[in-house]
């Protein structure tokens, strides 16, 4: 069996005095999605923006795709470059167009020539179902088209692994179903993903575990089958009936 | 007919404010027009002038050319006047956004060699002219023009600096500004000029004018870079996410996505240090330079024209009053892309 994608043992992570992750450990295989649930302040958004490192932990191990996250700059550049990553608010580059937002990196950090890019980046426009945009600003797309950009600008960068941090949070609720179809379809591909999100259906249709969160930690990991029809703990059970419960 | 009822006369209190205003405007308006052309002596006769109750524009009429150029030979005054305009054609071209390639810098250089050349001459049949001559408007547009071509630049980098992670380029940056930001340009033009030929190798000396194009570079750039900074710090920090995430390094991310988006929110204030930044040129004549404002304080030193400040002063106001306000509503433009 190879390494797994992502890797943390024993990850503990403090803004100032305040402890957001205590003792994590998680692995994630290839071509797993992991969903990751849990209350606000829970800390999933601080696990997640550390395989990145967006956020800097203060012990325990990170590894991703075999290489540890380090002080080093070229560790997290390494990683960085294997890895996609979709924001709750969107962060499109308001002042470039669709087509511009998709190629920047890849031609700037993957040094790829520009025609080669635009055909890249047309080729997932499609795949989200907007190539019509590509010379539009972000600002005229609805919120909907601009996280369908997002995802498709990370997906530019052809990663290993993509992150999905609240990803139809910001969302009207008409436009949350065109986002999760387009994660549907890249999870089929056999994507490895993590996604923090509260949409349980998503998790019950795509994921492989779901991972529950509570305080900084990870209380509960398990099968989505398992974890809606019999959660083990009551915070668990206590979240589950706040979700799901209208 | 309306309109002037319902937004100057809707009730009796403001309809009395409003016409007394009228009537005070009115009378001002008046009595200037009376001082400023229909008294006014245009011929250049210094006693005319004082029997007259108007404005004496026969001083303009005869010392404009020393006011707008100094003590530049007056055969050949052309050659500053074709580099003022050169160089004002050269700032309206730049101000087309279709111009904006990487070729417009070498529409730059080659504008300012011509300006160069016009202005020292020793070619083409030209005779030379040391810079210890140059004064009046060229003067005042080229320490501005090269005001802003070094300042700029310098204070996105000390911007940048001063929210580095890197402490000791931090405090060299935050030292830097606060340092010249708390100085007033007098002190820093006195400290160019009369200092730095000290800390210099005997033998070694720098231009008078350089020095003063030195002190008006360090102090713009410091009020500059708490303009830029301030745009920097109105870029979401997702901005940086998004930036990270994509793995673009430091100077690509700062290239790329954040400049130009902290640049564009800053304009307005960018344009209002500019303005300052050109009538601040004006204070050169402390350190013996003769710029616009300073030509037209030596021309009233000649006896035949003692008294007659105002219309000099306002003479040059009008012509400083002209490119401020041109940058202004250019700036305007800018907003309302």
């Amino acid at each position: 069996m190879s390494a797994p994608m992502i890797e943390m043992s024993q990850v503990n992570k403090y803004f100032g005095a305040f402890q957001v992750l205590k003792d994590v450990n998680l692995a994630v295989g290839r071509g797993e999605k992991v969903v990751v649930c849990g209350p606000s302040g829970s800390g999933k958004s601080t696990l997640i923006r550390l395989v990145n490192r967006l956020e800097t932990h203060q012990s325990g191990r990170v590894v991703v795709d075999g290489v540890e996250l380090t002080e080093d700059p070229r560790t997290v550049d390494r990683v960085r470059r294997e890895v996609g990553m979709v924001f709750q608010s969107f962060n499109l580059f308001p002042h470039l167009t669709v087509l511009e937002n998709l190629t920047l990196a890849p031609i700037w950090v993957q040094r790829v020539a520009r025609k080669e890019a635009e055909e890249t980046a047309m080729h997932f426009l499609a795949r989200v179902r907007i190539p019509e945009q590509a010379g539009k600003y972000p600002s005229q797309l609805s919120g909907g088209q601009q996280q369908r950009v997002a995802i498709a600008r990370a997906l530019c960068m052809k990663p290993k692994l993509m992150l999905f941090d609240e990803p139809t949070s910001a969302l009207d609720p008409e436009m949350i179903k065109e986002v999760l179809d387009v994660m549907v379809e890249l999870a089929r591909e056999g994507m490895t993903m993590v996604v923090v999100t509260h949409e349980m259906g998503f998790a019950r249709t795509v994921a492989d575990r779901v991972v529950f969160m509570d305080g900084g930690r990870i209380v509960e990991a398990a099968p989505p089958a398992d974890f809606f029809s019999a959660p083990k703990t009551d915070r668990a059970k206590l979240f589950l009936s706040q979700v799901l419960g209208h | 007919m309306k309109w002037l009822r319902d937004n100057l006369f809707p009730g009796w209190v403001s309809g009395v404010f409003s016409a007394l205003l009228i009537v005070i405007l009115a009378k001002s308006l008046f009595a200037f027009v009376d001082w400023a052309f229909l008294e006014a002596i245009w011929r250049p006769d210094a006693n005319a002038c004082r029997a007259a109750k108007g404005a004496c524009w026969g001083l303009i009429t005869e010392k404009h050319r020393f006011i707008l150029f100094g003590t530049y030979p007056y055969e050949q005054h052309w050659r500053p006047a074709a580099a003022c305009v050169l160089l004002i054609a050269l700032w309206t071209f730049s101000a087309f956004r279709i111009f904006w390639r990487w070729w417009l810098a070498l529409v730059w250089l080659g504008g300012l060699s011509v300006i160069g050349a016009l202005m020292w001459g020793g070619i083409l049949g030209m005779p030379y002219v040391e810079n210890e001559r140059w004064g009046g408007l060229i003067l005042t547009l080229l320490l501005s023009t090269f005001g802003v071509a070094f300042a700029f630049p310098l204070s996105i980098l000390l911007a940048l600096g001063r929210r580095s992670d890197m402490p000791m380029i931090r405090a060299l940056c935050v030292g830097y500004i606060e340092l010249i930001r708390g100085v007033p340009l007098i002190s820093v033009l006195f400290m160019a000029s009369v200092m730095l030929p000290l800390f210099l190798p005997s033998g070694m000396t720098i231009d008078k004018m350089v020095r003063a194009q030195l002190a008006i570079v360090m102090f713009a750039a410091a009020y500059l870079a708490e303009v830029v900074r301030g745009g920097l710090q109105s870029i979401p920090k997702g901005q940086y996410d998004a930036a990270h995430a994509l793995a673009l390094p430091y100077w690509r991310r700062t290239w790329l996505i954040i400049l130009p988006q902290a640049l564009r929110v800053s304009v307005p204030p960018i344009v209002n240090t500019l303005i300052a930044l050109l009538k601040d040129t004006s204070l050169v004549l402390i350190i013996g330079l003769f710029d616009l404002l300073s030509t037209v304080k030596i021309s009233l030193t000649e006896p035949a024209w003692n008294g007659f400040g105002i219309e000099a002063y306002v003479f040059a106001s009008l012509v400083y009053f002209v490119f401020c306000f041109s940058m202004s509503r250019y700036s305007r433009s800018f907003e309302h892309r």
